[in-house]
């Protein structure tokens, strides 16, 4: 077979073998608690898929188009909080809610990115860094009681479809996550393979040659800005329907430094790389709990076992150590390592930030 | 026994060999070679945009470069820019990179090298700058900045100066007065200058290095190179001109 | 009235503590270019270890000479820590700005949760000398002590940084270096070497800010350095990256206006004050407020 044919044979496959999933129920230890198909087991695995499809998201803002962003979870948590809130506060029907939220996810983020997108390298971070903590707030703030502030609330059930819900049914939810993964990868992949999406590129590598060109670059990173954010939306919605209601998790910067070490790990600005992060990142989280409870570490002298069994030390010690050694990623370790272009194309976008942002030290007076 | 020993040949200051830098994708300088004698100005010329300000910069390791750059006989092709300057090496920049928000008292004090750094030399040789001492270098103009950059330099016993277009952009009566400065300090030091001022060069430089298409395409007497107005106006562009 | 005063008074404290965080923040950024998000790990180190320390030292003379060890402690340990981590973790990734980035993010999740591990994700509490408990009148306002240590604190923060940033060699560098790294590398200057050194400053004054955050808030908790140091950014760029003075203003100016809008307005409202205050600065004016001196 031609490697065109593999190229598309290879996931076609991956993507059967997973819809299939849901029928098998083998087991396999020390990866899963239980067979293939037992609800727990899918449950994992949806918000594996769920992640890896989110991830991609966050990708395609960052790895693809150079903007770096740390308030990726606020539209994440658009979807999740308004669907709830719209579902269980003010009892609308699961149609009009979703017809809502995606509308939402479309205006939220044209209107935010317009603005937010007219400066660029850490201002612009920092933008979306405050614009989430804004809706970090407000989530706390609880205004009318819509959003349950500190505590969850459970989403009012009768309002949502019957394949949806009850724990026999999560294998749909399953079918739900694997649908938004493969839905996310195939909508980036025609994205960043068209005519935009290779403008999004050329911006990620020089910007004022593209702006030379005549094109208007702030359009084009605006279209990224709001198809990423709505897909994030999307994502939010699923995440919300593998959960009993929505918490104010979702809405923290560590959830948007979550997104990013998963794209790191994966390897930024790849095909596969952000899918692969999202996935690993969601499961190692998943199990590295259990691994810490487990009697190999249990038995550990205490200056070992304390940080192994807490599974966000490992991670955040996994990721610098990926940073130092693979900044490709997993998929980078293909290319032996080496730093990948996304991210050298980023920092000379950050240097020439830098040179305009700065200010020099100002003292109160002359100096001698 | 009497055996007289013929003096030995005397080793250039500065030895480039077969530079290269890449500036993105482009070869900036694609094989650039040339030598610079102690003692005297040699003067690095050539086209706008050519590459002299980068080969001056590679000389520094201000850029990655290729190639062998060797200092008084001692290979600094691959040293750090903190490094190659502490062999006492002089850098006046192209934009002079004053600090703006130091005052002129703190722009010398920050460059001060040696044990016993020449203040005196530069405030009397620049007389503007001792006045403004206390000012925030920011606030001066264009040529007092030229002034404090040139005397940033010779604070030091630097043993060579890389000079990058002392006298761009500034008033010709300001361009005499650099000029007589730069007389001065040839007196002092080794000098690479680049100018694209040709009636300053002819003035001081001894030594001619021409660059053009990224390789050196002459080098010799700075005199016999400017009096060949063919030769001038081929290498280096329309203006022959300028006044110092 | 009564009220406004202490508002204010309040709103300079919590600027207080911005200030000490954003300070290191600033200086970091401006020469180094990195942006530093294990800043909050180091004001977590110093709350801790000042809590640490005190505890071990229950019994042992006053409550104040405890909590001043406990804080010298936690202070020493903020800058080791520091210096460590700019030696081991950011300087062998030197030019590589994303990745040092990347590094501090992996560092400040890996570090808080360290610290969660340790002794747990619940509030500690925190023995307090009693004086900082108690209030002062001022105009009609009763004014809780502690404000008043976090105030002058901030103030000695910053004479000393100034003096230090005007009067030594090491200073004069790192103006110089926040300006044009480059041009102070080509007077042979070896530039790194200040790096470490304002990296432990910054860890100090960090840490400094745990310590007192810990009598501001009355406990010790893991997420306090995050959560302070989203507010320490926005100073950072309201004021200006690497600009002292402006880091000032803006603490004042953040700390003041999130107490007025969180009381005149509503809880939660001050954030938002905040951070719309953010997007207008960086429109109007993307160089922060100290943007305007720098011509």
């Amino acid at each position: 077979m031609s490697r065109r044919a593999w190229e598309l044979a290879l996931p076609t496959g991956l993507v059967v073998l997973l819809a299939f999933v849901p029928k098998i129920s083998a087991d396999i230890p020390k990866l899963f608690n239980g067979p293939l198909n037992s609800p727990g087991t899918l449950q994992l695995l949806a918000l594996c898929l769920l992640f890896g499809g989110v991830a991609l998201t966050y990708d395609l803002l960052f790895g693809y188009t150079g903007l770096l962003s740390f308030g990726h979870a606020f539209y994440f948590a658009v979807g999740v909080y308004f669907t709830a809130i719209a579902l269980t506060k003010w009892h609308w029907g699961f149609g009009p809610s979703l017809l809502f939220v995606a509308a939402l996810g479309l205006v939220l983020p044209a209107l935010i990115g317009a603005v937010s997108l007219r400066v660029g390298g850490i201002a612009f971070a920092m933008v979306t860094l405050a614009v989430a903590q804004v809706g970090a707030v407000l989530v706390i703030k609880n205004p009318r009681d819509w959003t349950g502030g500190e505590e969850a609330f459970g989403t009012d059930y009768a309002q949502l479809p019957d394949a949806f819900v009850g724990v026999l049914n999560t294998k749909n939810l399953y079918w739900l996550a694997l649908v938004y993964a493969v839905a996310v990868f195939l909508i980036v992949r025609w994205a960043v393979e068209s005519a935009p999406g290779r403008i999004w590129q050329a911006i990620r590598e020089n910007e004022q040659r593209v702006e030379v060109l005549g094109l208007h670059p702030q359009r084009y990173k605006l279209m990224a800005f709001v198809l990423s954010s709505f897909l994030a939306t999307a994502g939010g919605v699923v995440y919300l329907l593998l959960q009993t209601g929505p918490t104010p998790h979702v809405t923290s910067a560590d959830f948007t430094l979550t997104l990013l070490i998963m794209v790191v790990l994966g390897g930024a600005g790849t095909k596969w790389g952000a899918m692969i992060g999202g996935v690993l990142y969601t499961y190692l989280n998943n199990r590295l709990g259990a691994i810490g409870d487990s009697s190999l570490v249990q038995g550990l002298p205490d200056v070992l076992r304390t940080p192994l069994s807490e599974p966000l030390f490992l991670l955040g010690t996994l990721f610098i150590l990926i940073v130092f050694f693979a900044p490709g990623g997993i998929t980078g370790l293909a290319t032996h390592g080496r730093r990948p272009s996304s991210l050298r194309r980023m920092d000379a976008a950050l240097r020439t930030e830098r040179a305009e942002v700065t200010a020099p030290v100002q003292t109160t007076e002359e100096g001698a | 026994m009497n055996t007289a020993v013929a003096p030995a040949p005397t080793r250039p200051l500065l030895a480039v060999a077969d530079l290269h830098v890449y500036l993105g994708e482009s070869h900036v300088l694609q094989g650039v070679s040339f030598d610079v004698p102690e003692g005297g100005v040699t003067a690095l010329l050539g086209r706008n945009g050519v590459g002299k300000t980068t080969t001056i910069r590679a000389l520094l390791g201000l850029t990655s470069r290729r190639g062998t750059v060797s200092f008084d006989g001692v290979d600094i092709s691959h040293a750090p820019t903190h490094r190659i300057v502490r062999r006492a090496i002089g850098y006046v920049p192209e934009d002079r990179d004053v600090f703006a928000g130091l005052t002129v008292a703190e722009n010398l004090r920050l460059a001060a090298r040696d044990a016993q750094p020449r203040y005196e030399l530069v405030y009397d040789l620049f007389p503007r700058l001792r006045e403004r001492a206390r000012q925030r270098a920011g606030t001066l103009s264009g040529g007092e900045q030229q002034m404090l950059a040139l005397g940033r330099a010779l604070l030091n016993e630097n043993r060579l100066l890389l000079v990058d277009e002392p006298t761009k952009g500034l008033a010709p009566l300001l361009v005499t007065e650099v000029a007589r400065a730069l007389d001065h300090i040839a007196e002092l030091t080794t000098v690479l200058l680049v100018e694209q001022n040709l009636a300053v060069v002819r003035r001081i430089a001894r030594d001619a290095v021409v660059l053009d298409q990224g390789r050196v395409v002459h080098s010799g007497d700075a005199a016999g190179l400017l009096a060949d107005r063919d030769r001038v106006h081929r290498l280096l562009g329309v203006s022959g001109g300028g006044h110092a | 009235m009564s009220t406004f005063v202490l508002l204010t008074i309040t709103g300079l404290g919590l600027g207080a503590m911005y200030f000490l965080i954003a300070s290191g923040l600033s200086l970091i950024y401006g020469l180094m270019g990195v942006l530093n998000f294990a800043h909050g790990f180091f004001l977590t180190v110093g709350a801790y270890g000042t809590w640490w320390m005190e505890l071990h030292l229950t019994g042992i003379g006053s409550i104040w000479l405890r909590y001043l060890i406990g804080a010298a402690f936690g202070l020493a340990l903020g800058a080791a820590i520091a210096a460590l981590v700019e030696l081991v973790l950011i300087r062998p990734l030197y030019q590589r700005h994303i990745e040092q980035v990347l590094v501090t993010v992996g560092l400040a999740i890996a570090g808080t949760a360290l610290v969660q591990a340790i002794w747990g994700g619940d509030q500690r509490a925190f023995v307090t000398p009693p004086w900082l408990n108690e209030t002062t009148d001022v105009l009609g306002a009763k004014v809780p002590n502690d404000r008043w240590l976090e105030i002058a604190a901030a103030a000695v923060v910053f004479v000393l940084l100034q003096l230090f940033l005007r009067r030594t060699r090491y200073g004069l560098i790192i103006r110089a270096g926040v300006e044009n790294r480059s041009m102070v590398q080509a007077l042979g200057i070896d530039v790194r070497k200040a790096f470490t050194l304002v990296f432990a400053i910054g860890g100090v004054a960090a840490a400094l800010a745990g310590a007192l955050s810990n009598v501001y808030f009355g406990s010790v908790v893991p997420e306090r350095g995050t959560s302070l140091l989203i507010f320490a950014f926005i100073v950072v760029v309201i004021g200006g990256l690497g600009s002292l003075g402006g880091s000032a203003a803006a603490a004042v100016v953040v700390g003041l206006a999130q107490q007025y809008a969180n009381y005149y307005g509503s809880t939660g409202m001050g954030e938002i004050v905040v951070v719309l205050l953010l997007g207008v600065v960086l429109l109007v004016r993307p160089r922060g407020l100290a943007g305007a001196v720098a011509t």
